[in-house]
């Protein structure tokens, strides 16, 4: 099972920079939608941060992760810094393993982004223990899998522009 | 440094390490963690960005308000009829007190005067719709549509038509924030309207509350109401707030685990009424001062 693998991959065209900021907004925009104390409601700023920082590590690295968890900090009107605490951490954390998780097929990634998820809501469970909230229960880890079983077809999703070819060419290759 | 003044090709370019970069930015989250909790000083920072983000928000929530804008438009006829003749007992059968109420007000006024009492305060208040609940797990806060533009200011009292639901604690141009009396020591002088043992109602999380600090032989039962006892100068008195739903006594502790639920409806949205501002009460008369004389056990030290 961990044997390197030699099975071919779809070759990618570069990704765009305004599809990556685009997609980033997008999620802050679902973030907004307010579904009150509903257990179970993915972070989609978080995952689709973990998504690019796996697949694009030089162009969405910790800075996009402090912007965007401002961003979210206001929006949720809760303590300032906690989620860009978290973010950061999950954008370092996602970088630096990104080599490792593109190695393996999408459900073993899927299991990968699992922990990561849970470390985003350890921390920003921890910043809010620490001055005094209450605890959510134990309802409030459930969105981390929603977000994990999301990531097959979101990956899809994402790179849905990269598998369009330049210009239509029946006799290519690839 | 390059061999003949050469730069290093550019794709080697890639900023500070990793770990510096990490431990840039979570030094910067932390300091904003520390300042946002002790010194409040971003307050202004997040009206800002809350004004930028405001139309985003409300296009987020769109999507909610015109499903509950579809439902009460497909609430059936006989579901509407039942509601109208329901609501018009309920008015016949308050309209006693309220008729009553204008005589009682001028008489208590009449008697305030001829006490030499302080009249009663007269309060303005607004109503104003509950948006959403914030999307915070760790808080129990709730989004109201009126803000600085309509006058609203942090510390007005919101109540809906059963009793106190919460406090403003933030204020943005056009919404603020109601911390509800649930959230998690969020504080309120209570009164028990049996025996008007006074106490401080404290938010115990899930929904809950918690009467602290009342010894464990304390006159407390289960089905007492709490109101506000106003001495605050913040909530008018007699707003009904909580029912005890369980005592423990528990002699090991000194004092007496008493949890609460509220009356009104705090986790249900809807309209409520933002209370206008207590006036302060004038500063307590002050004692004449008395020429002090020198006390003859005392040495004038020089």
């Amino acid at each position: 099972m961990m044997q390197p693998m030699h099975g071919s991959k779809r070759i990618l065209r570069p990704v765009r920079d305004w599809f990556v900021w685009a997609t980033l907004l997008l999620a802050v925009f679902l973030n907004m939608i307010p579904f009150g104390r509903l257990y179970g409601v993915p972070d989609w700023v978080a995952l689709t941060l973990t998504f690019w920082c796996i697949r694009e590590p030089f162009k969405v690295g910790m800075g996009a992760a402090f912007l965007f968890g401002i961003v979210m900090d206001v929006s949720f009107a809760g303590v300032m810094g906690q989620h860009s605490l978290a973010y950061v951490l999950l954008a370092f954390t996602a970088s630096g393993l990104a080599r490792r998780i593109l190695q393996f097929p999408l459900l073993q990634q899927a299991l990968q982004i699992l922990p990561l998820l849970l470390g985003t809501q350890v921390v920003m469970l921890a910043a809010r223990m620490s001055v005094g909230s209450e605890f959510p229960g134990s309802l409030y880890f459930l969105e981390s899998f929603t977000a994990a079983l999301l990531w097959y077809p979101l990956t899809y999703l994402l790179l849905l522009p990269q598998y369009q070819p330049m210009e239509k060419d029946e006799n290519r290759p690839i | 440094m390059s061999v003949v003044g050469h730069q290093p090709p550019p794709f080697f370019h890639r900023g500070p390490a990793p770990l510096a970069r990490l431990l840039f930015f979570v030094a910067l989250s932390l300091l904003l963690l520390v300042l946002d909790l002790r010194f409040h000083t971003l307050e202004l920072a997040r009206q800002v960005v809350a004004v930028v983000t405001y139309p985003l928000q409300r296009l987020a929530s769109a999507p909610l308000e015109g499903h509950e804008r579809w439902n009460t438009y497909l609430s059936s006829f006989t579901a509407l009829e039942k509601e109208n003749a329901a609501l018009r007992h309920q008015q016949l059968v308050t309209a006693n007190l309220l008729l009553r109420q204008e005589h009682l007000e001028l008489e208590n006024q009449r008697l305030r005067a001829l006490l030499d009492m302080k009249s009663r305060q007269p309060v303005s208040s607004q109503v104003a719709e509950i948006l959403y609940s914030a999307r915070d797990p760790f808080a129990r806060r709730v989004i109201l549509d009126k803000g600085a533009q309509h006058h609203i200011s942090p510390g007005q009292v919101v109540i809906d038509e059963l009793g106190v639901i919460g406090q403003i604690t933030r204020v943005f141009p056009l919404l603020a924030e109601v911390t509800l009396i649930t959230d998690k020591d969020q504080a309120i002088p209570v009164q028990i309207v049996r025996n008007g043992l006074r106490s401080v109602l404290f938010g115990a999380g899930a929904g809950n509350l918690e009467l602290r600090f009342l010894a464990a032989n304390a006159d407390v039962q289960v089905g007492d109401v709490l109101v506000t006892s106003g001495l605050d100068d913040v909530y008018l008195p007699g707003l009904p707030v909580a029912k005890v739903v369980r005592v423990d006594r528990d002699t090991t502790y000194a004092f007496a685990r008493i949890l609460c639920e509220p009356i009104p409806g705090v986790e249900r949205h809807g309209q409520v009424l933002v209370l206008g501002r207590r006036e302060a009460l004038p500063p307590a008369p002050q004692e004449p001062e008395v020429k002090e004389k020198p006390s003859k056990g005392r040495k004038a030290s020089k």
